[in-house]
């Protein structure tokens, strides 16, 4: 067994219902600004706030990838554009080798949107579907992964990790044990996710969704807003001048429900003790955690005690769901990155829409943004099938 | 570096004309002998009889390698992490949403929703051996199963602890059949270790390593999972061997069978 190290996050960055870039984002986390709204998404209006991306379809795209062009691709492109992200990939690719860089990215949903509405357009005679779909390049589970590679011209290990909404957390742990190994030098993390109708209606179905805005932990929360996003992040070998730094990564399984935590929270407990004790930490040592916090009243209440249980009820924590909406697959990304701007300027985030706490949970959460230095802030992401990570990050200085 | 090795605890087969590993093993050995026949998923007794029933067939093809590669390697295996790699999620369930999505009504079943997410198979094996050690799931398309191995090695290696891969893919009924053509189920298992057996090597791409009989290629290069049987026709001969196996446009996925 090898000893990990922190690893160096060398660029990041994210889009989502804020806007583009980490400005668009920092101003809107500071300002206590949402980007969720109640509105429809394509022909789907399931009465309930959500996060939605404007500017999708008026980019411009690549005619040599044309086979890729659907929603998720292009909000991954949105994110390459954004601070430069693209740039900083191709001059690590110069520096490294572009068989030396990997793209793990995760997803839950990728470009389904293309086959659903292609299902309406089957042939009548024969049922066949458009000669116009491209699966592989939009729809497969690994379609963002394959995009972002062939966009950036990278050659090196890639794949999507898709464990619903822990995906794109569980991203940074896989590039962190490749680096370490030596099999890459630098990794494309992150996630992207974007709207179709698989989830809002599927998660209507499970009556996981509120009418009015989420409110996390909140006595009247009544369940998730859905959002989209794409966050991503460069990580690399031994950077003298980093962004942040990824201190430890922790990941575990409920084993108890397909849809429902453990009451108690006790796999998420087990992923947040793992991530502090690769990072070498004690829990006070850490200054913020970003909750998962979707908003939903058994995800809230498992959570509160497995935080609880690790940390104790005085660490500052919010879910930031109630600015971006829960992006699923994207959202351990799109956290991350919130962590990084975090610790970059010494702010962390309010708990948007809380109104009366919910009096059996008893985490610390913020109510008005909490202004000051921070060293390490922690993030949480849970999933769909019990799996669970949570990230460590450290300041830059 | 960019090499890793491991040793193999156990192995879990289920594919075309091929029940289980302890009876593939022969027929992999002797390819002659190996008869076409479409698979025949079991029902995994792992599960409780309502997860049996709910359960679509990547959930149940994958438990039933696992159990096999598990007793194998006479593990517990609510004590290993693992990593299921699928070119896709539940297809069955995937077209019966996307149906569902394209009438006015657009009813979706809850469970169907549930079970979309490409982590079904890790979930529900997790809940069933009680396991709470990580899990995660992932996707290279074609190049699945490389990715997979690659990364359960990885993890071996990094963590020093066994871990178990399970490779699973099944096809779609049509329509999207037609956009992706997988022609049978296919399942396999290995249980990782760190050790010396089997060295995974990064390299520019490369013909992959056939399975030397017309019959059994077809299975391999038809089925994305299936890209692990000449590999496990090495093993099944217990002998050394160099393969090439299906990575990604540009790099390929070198193992060395000491």
């Amino acid at each position: 067994m090898r000893p990990p190290g922190p690893l160096a996050i060398t660029q990041h960055t994210l889009v989502s219902a804020l806007g583009q870039g980490r400005d668009a984002t920092f101003d809107a986390m500071q300002a206590g600004r949402t980007g969720l709204a109640p509105r429809g998404f394509e022909t789907a209006d399931i009465g309930a706030w959500l996060g939605v991306v404007d500017g999708i379809d008026t980019l411009d795209w690549r005619a040599d990838l044309a086979a890729f062009d659907c929603r998720n691709n292009r909000l991954a492109e949105l994110a390459l554009r954004a601070d430069g992200f693209g740039d900083a990939v191709r001059r690590a690719a110069q520096r490294w080798g572009a068989h030396r860089v990997g793209v793990f990215l995760g997803t839950s949903t990728a470009g389904i949107l293309q086959t659903e509405l292609a299902y309406r357009r089957r042939d009548a005679t024969t049922g066949a579907l458009p000669a116009d779909l491209h699966y592989g390049e939009t729809h497969n589970t690994y379609s963002v992964s394959r995009y972002v590679r062939a966009a950036l011209g990278l050659g090196g290990p890639a794949h999507v990790v898709s464990t619903a909404c822990s995906s794109s957390a569980k991203v940074y742990a896989t590039a962190e044990r490749m680096i370490r190994l030596g099999l890459v030098d630098a990794a494309v993390v992150g996630g992207v996710d974007s709207l179709c109708l698989t989830t809002l209606y599927g998660f209507k179905a499970l009556e996981l969704t509120a009418t009015e805005i989420c409110r996390p932990w909140d006595a009247q929360r009544a369940g998730l807003s859905l959002g989209e996003a794409a966050a991503l992040a460069l990580v690399e070998r031994g950077s003298p001048a980093p962004m942040g730094w990824l201190l430890g990564a922790g990941e575990s399984s409920d084993g108890h429900h397909m849809s429902s935590p453990h009451p108690e929270g006790a796999g998420a407990a087990l992923a947040m003790r793992a991530a502090l004790a690769q990072a070498g930490l004690q829990p006070q040592q850490v200054d913020y955690l970003n909750l998962h916090g979707t908003g939903t009243p058994g995800n809230d209440a498992a959570e509160d005690r497995a935080v609880g249980a690790v940390f104790g009820p005085s660490l500052p924590c919010s879910s930031t769901k109630g600015f971006t909406g829960h992006t699923l697959g994207a959202a351990g990304g799109v956290e991350a990155s919130i962590a990084l701007l975090a610790l970059q300027h010494g702010l962390a985030p309010a708990g948007l829409n809380l109104q009366t706490q919910d009096p059996a949970l008893h985490a610390h959460i913020l109510r008005e943004p909490l202004r000051k230095t921070l060293s390490v802030v922690a993030s949480n992401s849970f999933g769909f099938g019990g799996s669970n990570a949570c990230l460590v990050f450290g300041a830059a200085r | 570096m960019n090499s890793l090795s491991v040793d193999i605890l156990g192995i879990g087969l289920l594919g075309p004309g091929l029940a289980d590993w302890a009876s593939a093993a022969p027929l992999l050995r002797e390819p002659a002998l190996w008869q076409a026949g479409a698979t025949v998923v079991p029902p995994p007794q792992r599960l409780p009889a309502t997860e049996r029933r709910r359960a679509g067939a990547v959930v149940k093809a994958s438990i039933v390698v696992a159990d096999q590669a598990i007793a194998a390697a006479g593990l517990d295996p609510a004590a290993l992490a693992t990593v299921f790699t699928s070119s896709t999620g539940e297809p069955a369930n995937c077209h019966a949403l996307c149906e569902a999505l394209a009438t006015p009504e657009r009813l979706v079943s809850p469970t169907r929703f549930t079970n979309s997410v490409h982590n079904a198979a890790g979930g529900y094996w997790h809940i069933a051996v009680q396991g709470r050690m990580p899990s995660t799931s992932l996707s290279a398309f074609d190049a699945s199963f490389a990715a997979g191995l690659l990364e359960a090695a990885v993890q071996a290696v990094a963590t020093g602890a066994p871990v178990l891969l399970v490779a699973c893919d099944v096809p779609y009924p049509e329509p999207l059949h037609g956009k992706r053509p997988v022609s049978d189920v296919f399942g396999v298992a290995l249980v990782l270790t760190p050790g010396t057996q089997l060295t995974l090597a990064l390299q520019p791409e490369t013909t992959a390593t056939p399975c030397g009989h017309a019959g059994l290629d077809a299975v391999r290069s038809s089925i994305p999972a299936a890209r692990a049987l000449p590999l496990l026709q090495a093993l099944a001969a217990g002998r050394a061997a160099s393969i090439d196996i299906e990575g990604l446009p540009g790099l390929g996925l070198q193992l060395k069978i000491a």
